[in-house]
């Protein structure tokens, strides 16, 4: 019973992926594929927790949370360079 | 036109110290967990590039007067260094020893000498990765 509930979830965060995954190559615009990329790491978390459950370990926990903090810089830093068109700038208030 | 990032600076000034407080748990749970210097010196690195993205180079420098390129070299002498200490007890180079010492709050705590490697191992991949990302990053004026 409990190998079947995680073999699902397994199966239906593998097609929201998918689903992200349509509007990472088809998307219109960029911010579409940068939100995409974000949505695919938040689901790459999802799964690594079930996989961890599914190994019962503990060893991929930080693995977690490393993923969380990369999608978010790298997210940020998508965002920076859509509106700035520079990343790190060198002067804020010039 | 000046640009107001204050969600970015304020959500910045929270998660920065999150992140480094992630890194220095890494390095100190490498002994017996996943973890060491590498990842940690690299989650050190994302904390400070998240500070480089929602400030600027300027204002870092200011903030953080630190030369990454000294910090390699720092690194890079104290990973010799532990490998050269073992000359002083008669073993060969890069032993590294053990022991069980109780402290105060702590207890019963084993302390290596391979942390000492490791720090020189975390202060080379913080320097190098800030010297590579600053590189690539500041444009020419």
């Amino acid at each position: 019973m409990f190998e079947t509930l995680i073999t699902l979830s397994l199966v239906l965060i593998s097609l929201s992926i998918l689903g992200t995954l349509y509007r990472l190559f088809w998307g219109p615009s960029m911010p579409d594929r940068v939100i995409a990329v974000d949505s695919v790491g938040i689901n790459i978390i999802g799964l690594v927790a079930i996989v961890s459950v599914m190994l019962n370990t503990q060893a991929f926990l930080e693995v977690i949370l490393l993923i969380g903090i990369l999608g978010f810089i790298g997210t940020i830093s998508f965002a920076k360079f859509l509106e700035r068109g520079e990343v790190i700038e060198r002067d804020r208030n010039r | 036109m000046k640009t107001n990032d204050v969600i970015l600076q304020t959500v910045t000034r929270t998660v920065s110290f999150i992140i480094l407080l992630f890194s220095i748990y890494l390095f100190f749970a490498g002994h017996h967990n996943p973890g060491g210097g590498f990842i940690g010196g690299l989650m050190t690195g994302a904390a400070l590039v998240l500070l480089y993205i929602a400030y600027d180079i300027k204002t870092m420098a200011k903030v953080l007067p630190i030369d990454f390129k000294n910090m390699t070299a720092l690194g890079l002498l104290i990973g010799v260094s532990t490998g050269l200490g073992s000359f002083l007890f008669n073993v060969p180079f890069l032993s590294h020893s053990f022991g069980y010492f109780y402290l105060p709050f702590l207890g019963k705590t084993e302390l290596a000498t391979a942390v000492l490697f490791d720090l020189g191992v975390y202060l080379t991949v913080v320097g190098v990765t800030m010297t590579i990302i600053l590189t690539i990053g500041e444009d020419n004026e």
